[in-house]
């Protein structure tokens, strides 16, 4: 949105773009037709907007930080773990958490596509949809790391999980030291997408 | 298909860019986008596997060069169409002209949106017994169907291991051409960096795909 290569003093926003005019046709005879409701639209993407994201994530690794029973149950079936939470249910059939252990860092990626846990994480960023994360991940996962300024100790293995069904996949990364006697809460707080994704840590206490 | 969605291994993309602060959508008609794809699928218009498929089958410079939603725009037009949903010339005229078709499903209303935010299911009962177990080593076959698959061309005719077993689910190279969902065993199998990518690869690198049966045989 941001690069203005063309001369236009005044950007003029009732100008739309092909693409947006494609949508608008495409949306207009979807509607026509009798296919959809407009209204349904609207409420699918206030869904997404308010009803997934990344805290639904972080909830279930900060409970699974605190809880040995729970983090088992996860790590055993996801999918019955994730269940249990009242809150984030909305998870279907094919949920895997991987841990990350001081031996072993987890990364997620879908070469073929943009294959992602949404009810964990929300909607992917663009980065994990482009064509730099897909094509590198598999084969040089420390070159990606190294562009979200992450390093690991250079005898961690490193295990890609590449999405090519309908698995999801979900890191539990490892708690924080410095944390102890925190609440789920407090916990849920230092979970980052990206430390859920593969491609970062948790926040720090104090960072 | 051999296609250029099909990135695993690729050079050349240059460094991943992450956006700080990145919002959900970048415009309102990426939201639009995402709205009428999930519709239409909900109502029975397509699968996922088929709205997958027709984003493969974009030609490769305008997959390269399309922003994600801009992807699902054009293939969602492409799937409709051909599918009789609509005409190439309402979609070009922005009015439907011509009789709609049924869908499965009925028209995607309001009271459809709950059901939607909940994942699919893709479990299916077992038409057979397993062929493999977790331990087992399989190569994956050397394929190149010119449909759609999820065996991706970096991990074929490689030898890895069985690690999980998940059951049995619909099988997309099926599901996506609408030739049943042809229910298949379907298992992670990890392989060896040097296996994927020969003696230069970092050794402490492993790849796991999820591989359906028919990709694999016994090594």
């Amino acid at each position: 949105m941001t690069g203005h290569d063309h001369d236009h003093h005044d950007h003029d926003h009732s100008e739309l773009s092909e693409t947006e005019l494609r949508v608008r046709a495409l949306e207009t005879v979807l509607t026509e037709k009798g296919y959809v409701d407009p209204a349904a639209l609207d409420a699918i993407i206030q869904a997404y907007e308010t009803k997934i994201g990344p805290h639904n994530g972080a909830q279930v690794v900060a409970k699974a930080w605190s809880d040995p029973a729970f983090k088992q149950s996860l790590l055993d079936d996801a999918t019955k773990a994730v269940s249990t939470l009242g809150h984030v249910s909305r998870v279907g059939d094919h949920l895997v958490a991987v841990e990350n252990t001081p031996q072993r860092h987890n990364m997620v990626v879908c070469t073929l596509c943009s294959c992602y846990p949404w009810e964990m994480l929300g909607l992917p960023p663009v980065w994990y949809k482009a064509a730099p994360y897909r094509s590198r991940a598999v084969k040089d996962p420390r070159g990606v790391l190294a562009d979200f300024g992450v390093s690991l100790p250079k005898d961690t293995e490193i295990r890609v999980w590449d999405s090519t069904a309908e698995t999801r996949f979900l890191v539990l990364p490892m708690r924080p030291e410095g944390t102890e006697g925190w609440s789920e809460q407090q916990l849920a707080e230092l979970v980052t997408r990206d430390s859920m994704i593969g491609t970062g840590f948790p926040k720090t206490p104090g960072a | 298909m051999n296609g250029v969605h099909d990135m695993g291994g690729m050079d050349g993309f240059g460094k991943v860019e992450p956006e700080l602060n990145e919002p959900m959508f970048h415009a309102e008609w990426e939201a639009r986008v995402l709205a009428m794809v999930r519709a239409m699928g909900a109502a029975g218009a397509f699968n996922i596997d088929t709205s997958r498929f027709y984003r493969e089958m974009l030609p490769p410079h305008v997959y390269l060069s399309s922003s994600y939603y801009r992807k699902w725009l054009l293939g969602l037009e492409d799937l409709l169409i051909d599918k009789g949903y609509v005409a190439a010339g309402e979609v070009a005229a922005g009015h439907a002209v011509e009789a709609a078709k049924p869908l499965k499903h009925g028209k995607f209303r309001l009271d459809d949106v709950e059901r939607i935010m909940v994942r699919g299911k893709f479990g299916r009962a077992a038409p057979a017994a397993a062929k493999f177990k977790p331990g087992d080593h399989v190569r994956t076959k050397n394929i190149h169907p010119a449909t759609h698959t999820r065996l991706p061309r970096y991990v074929r005719g490689h030898v890895g291991v069985v690690e999980r077993d998940h059951g049995c689910q619909v099988f997309p190279d099926s599901a996506a051409t609408e030739s049943g969902e042809n229910p298949q065993w379907l298992y992670t199998v990890v392989f060896d960096g040097a296996e994927l990518w020969g003696p230069d690869a970092d050794p402490t690198v492993k790849i796991s795909i999820d591989a359906f049966e028919p990709y694999l045989e016994a090594a």
